[in-house]
């Protein structure tokens, strides 16, 4: 049956079964691919979107119960403009895959909205249900006190002596 | 049982395709012949057109393929995407457009490791292109111009180096070219920066952009006219740079195999039988036809190779969730009478049953009996380690569409030559129409050197007039992996009255699915374990029947050989009362008794001195992590250091691990510190990716990971059996990187072996306890 949705600002209508996940819907009737399939039990947080502001994971929300206004990768930047956890993302080069990201950086839209500038142990604890099988945890959480704090900019995350 | 050996053999034969495979990987890609023929576009191609990328309004990914055309035309609204009318393209790498844009095209799969950016900054290196104007797109699979095309072995980098080079430099050379006949003077008097061509003696410049029409028109140079760069002359590479299509990614981008769209398309899934071998007797067909959405269930007997399509059933529907709830509905009786039966408890009782049972050995150097029998003492330990499985983030997908008497194929590939050629055998076409597009791939790890999914899709899509996107479940990927196999070792070593090593052996409990050839992964690694070990040395392998599927995971074999080979040395050094840093020098300068080298394919020639085993370069690796870590100084109580070594797919590193210990085995990282040595770096913040990513992998893996077999089936079916490290237990991690002047090799892998056997030799460091098999949880450790 149709479902009118509200996603990244806009009213849209999927005309599926109601118990069909978000994450489907998404990806299959509305094309945006930016929440991607990982596990489908709500264990890796690849299909995270914001609902309401909150990050959901999208493969366990049916279609019937997403209600609220959604937000996906595709629409957290506004009129163009990237949020600074992109900006972050794309300065300290965190992707390797790059899978995983798009979950990544809206479950950290998240834990910012609630903590603006968030320690160490907070960001663990949001960020502990996305998986990033490249390990690329060492950049998330720079990339996140990046965004937060832009005025301590990270003078690059290498040790590395070359 | 007739059945079941023939499942053996092709499962043996199976394996040997991939060890050829990675053996070929170890060969030069072709010098300029290559680069001499056009890119993609051009009327090189004939009357058959390529695919073209286009974004469409509304975000979708359409890839259209044209046949009666015989242009390259993109759709329209592609976003950044310019018509090949206005550019020119100067070789199969280098394309320039009227506004100095660069666009380079990077023939490798990207899977992570960062090579569509390195490759891009090779290229713009030699061409001396203005890295802010160049845009890095997928080159096209067409081995014919650009050979092989293959992601594995961390072998893109040394494979590419020289054939990338000379793509940028003989662009480079056809714009001097250009300039020099536009101004009238010698083109030894014009130089090159950022995309632009310099006349010093007049002031006089022009853009790459301004040139490249004049350019295409010049002959291709010859490849003895072009000088490559110095080091000292790099401008780009050894720099950092944030990866080239990290904006689209963190936009959500459709870039992904499993993003594909193709219009008209329908979905699908494959139920293959959970314990391989198995053949469909009965399922409820029917019902699944009648459900709400499917489109479609049907039978594949499959080909009977492992590697290919195994018997199964296909269920098509009109969004992957339906065809996911559908496989739930699917009720299938398995005639499992020719299936796999392994059960790994089992086996690992078979294997430590030969224990002492020492089979003729595979080599026999010096006199061992003797050595043992002289030795002052003699040190004896058992290692094992368990199978693991990949579990790259985006599960196996592929979309095919059959059509006008072509199989055209997207899917994120480690393997699009073999992919073809494997769809090409299967479906009896030629090369010429079996297409297939490379997407960028959510992990690889090795799993991904298989096309097993490529071949399904195609067998699917021949039975279905529509594009087809198969996509597997989680749990499709857990069940159907090919696996990094466990081993067992049984191992015995001499030391002499001031503690050097005398003798060793090694007696391997591998696994073979035909008792003979080894299963991928297994066997032994000749570079932890080298035959100029020791002045006496004895090797021997005992192999367990084994028909679950087994592959290349991410330094295979070494990523678990070396944890047993340096574990064991530094039980040997600690017998011996010896320095571990001195004892690991002194084994890296022993007096070979046969010189060391990787093996490459047979009849190569000399070994490439860059990515031979270089004594030097392991002294240096493992001295560096030991200054940088402090081996050495007085810990606190009840900490403690272990440092350990690994030559691994050409690189030499070394991790030096701090640790210490909770009554209750709980871990606690202190510090962790990486070192490489894989030559000049090519991009430093991709660099250091690859090092911090493989230590975490490998402190993960070693901890926690493990899938156990019964009854022929994968026990673990998700994440939720499968404790993958998360941000909270994530350490950090120092790279440092020791550039030698030996030619750049690759790093997906070489950061990966040296991790595991240092935290075990910190937890003995710490504790006093061995930690003699994998994964360390299993002798009750955590992090």
């Amino acid at each position: 049956m149709p479902y009118q949705l509200n996603v990244n600002r806009k009213t849209v209508t999927v005309d599926v079964p109601g118990e069909m996940p978000l994450l489907w819907a998404l990806r299959d009737e509305l094309d945006l691919k930016g929440a991607k399939y990982g596990c489908g039990v709500g264990m890796c947080g690849a299909c995270t979107v914001l609902m309401d502001g909150k990050a959901i994971r999208s493969c366990l929300t049916p279609v019937s119960e997403a209600k609220g206004k959604i937000v996906t990768i595709e629409g957290l930047a506004e009129n163009g403009k990237l949020h600074a956890l992109q900006e972050a993302w794309i300065d300290l080069d965190v992707a390797q895959c790059g899978y995983c990201q798009g979950g990544q950086i809206l479950s950290a839209a998240a834990l910012l909205a609630e903590h603006p500038k968030p320690t160490d142990a907070q960001i663990d604890e949001a960020m502990n249900g996305n998986l990033c099988r490249c390990a690329t945890y060492i950049r998330i959480r720079e990339a996140i006190h990046q965004a937060a704090e832009p005025e301590k900019k990270m003078e690059g995350v290498s040790h590395a002596t070359v | 049982m007739q059945q079941y050996e023939q499942l053996s053999e092709q499962m043996a034969r199976f394996n040997d395709a991939l060890q050829a495979t990675i053996a070929g990987f170890q060969n030069p890609d072709a010098g300029l012949e290559s680069v001499r023929q056009s890119a993609p576009g051009a009327g090189s191609l004939g009357r058959r057109s390529f695919l073209k990328l286009a974004g469409l309004a509304g975000g979708g990914l359409v890839l259209a393929f044209r046949l009666d055309t015989g242009k390259a035309d993109a759709e329209s609204g592609a976003a950044g995407n310019h018509g090949p009318s206005a550019d020119q393209e100067l070789n199969a790498f280098v394309r320039v457009a009227p506004d100095n844009t660069v666009t380079i095209y990077s023939k490798a799969p990207e899977i992570g490791q960062g090579i569509k950016t390195a490759f891009g900054l090779i290229i713009a290196e030699e061409l001396d292109a203005d890295w802010s104007k160049v845009k890095v797109e997928q080159a096209p699979i067409m081995p014919k111009i650009y050979g092989s095309q293959g992601a594995g072995g961390s072998t893109s980098i040394p494979r590419g180096w020289d054939q990338l080079r000379q793509g940028g430099a003989a662009a480079r050379a056809m714009l001097v070219a250009a300039a020099a006949q536009k101004w009238n003077v010698p083109a030894s008097e014009l130089t090159t920066s950022a995309s632009l061509v310099n006349h010093p003696g007049s002031g006089r410049k022009a853009t790459y952009g301004e040139l490249a029409n004049a350019a295409a028109a010049m002959p291709l140079p010859d490849t003895a006219t072009l000088k490559l760069k110095d080091r000292k002359e790099y401008k780009l590479l050894g720099k950092r740079y944030t990866g080239v299509d990290n904006r689209k990614l963190v936009t959500g981008q459709p870039l992904f195999g499993i993003d594909v769209t193709v219009p008209g398309m329908l979905y699908a899934n494959y139920q293959m039988s959970p314990a391989i071998g198995g053949t469909v007797k009965s399922a409820n067909l029917d019902e699944i036809k009648k459900m709400p959405g499917v489109v479609d269930a049907f039978v594949l007997d499959g080909t009977g190779n492992p590697g290919e399509v195994m018997t199964g059933i296909a269920i098509i529907a009109k969004n992957t969730w339906t065809t996911f709830k559908a496989k739930d509905a699917l009720k299938v009786e398995w005639d499992e009478t020719n299936a796999s039966k392994d059960s790994l408890t089992g086996l690992a009782l078979q294997a430590k049953a030969l224990k002492g049972k020492l089979p003729a050995p595979a080599t026999n150097i010096g006199d061992v009996d003797a050595a043992f029998a002289s030795a002052a003492k003699v040190v004896e330990a058992d290692y094992d380690y368990g199978m693991v499985s990949h579990v790259q983030l985006e599960p196996q997908s592929t979309t095919a569409w059959w059509h006008d008497g072509v199989m055209e194929i997207w899917t994120q590939t480690q393997q699009p030559n073999s992919g073809q050629s494997m769809v090409m055998a299967m479906l009896k076409l030629p090369q010429e129409k079996v297409i297939l597009h490379q997407m960028r791939a959510g992990g690889g790890f090795g799993r991904r050197l298989q096309n097993d999914y490529v071949c399904q899709a195609a067998a699917i899509a021949m039975k279905v007039n529509a594009p087809v996107k198969l996509t597997w479940k989680r749990e499709d990927d857990f069940a159907n992996d090919f696996n990094r196999v466990g081993g067992f070792h049984y191992l015995k070593g001499g030391l002499s009255k001031d503690g050097k090593l005398t003798a060793f052996q090694n007696h391997l409990i591998g696994f073979s699915a035909d008792g003979n050839r080894p299963v991928a992964g297994s066997g032994r690694s000749n570079g932890c374990f080298p035959t100029d070990f020791a002045p006496n040395v004895r090797y021997a392998l005992s192999n367990l029947p084994l028909m679950t599927r087994c592959g290349a995971w991410r330094a295979p074999t070494d990523n678990v050989q070396y944890f047993v080979s340096q574990g064991f040395m530094h039980e040997l050094s600690t017998a011996g009362g010896r320095d571990h840093v001195e004892f690991l020098e002194e084994w890296f300068n022993r007096p070979p008794a046969k010189e060391v080298v990787r093996e490459g394919p047979p009849g190569q020639g000399t070994p490439d001195p860059s990515q031979s085993f270089n004594p030097a370069r392991a002294v240096s690796v493992v001295k560096l992590a030991a200054e940088k870590a402090g081996w050495g100084k007085k810990l606190p109580a009840g900490r403690g250091m272990g440092i350990a070594f690994s030559w691994s797919h050409a690189g030499h590193a070394s991790h030096a691990v701090e640790i210490s210990v909770s009554a209750n085995k709980k871990i606690t990282l202190h510090r962790i510190v990486a070192v490489v040595d894989v030559g000049p770096v090519i991009n430093l913040s991709s660099a250091e990716q690859q090092m911090q990513g493989a230590t975490i992998d490998a402190l993960s893996t070693a901890m926690n990971l493990e899938v156990t077999v019964e009854n022929g089936r994968v026990q673990e079916t998700n994440l939720h059996e499968y404790p993958i490290l998360r941000i909270a237990d994530a350490p950090h991690v120092e790279a440092h990187f020791i550039q030698s002047e030996f030619r750049p090799t690759g790093l997906g892998e070489p950061a990966y072996p040296s991790f595991a056997p240092a935290l075990a030799n910190a937890i003995f460091a710490a504790t006093g306890q061995r930690v003699r098999t994998m994964p360390f949880n299993r002798l009750g450790y955590s992090l």
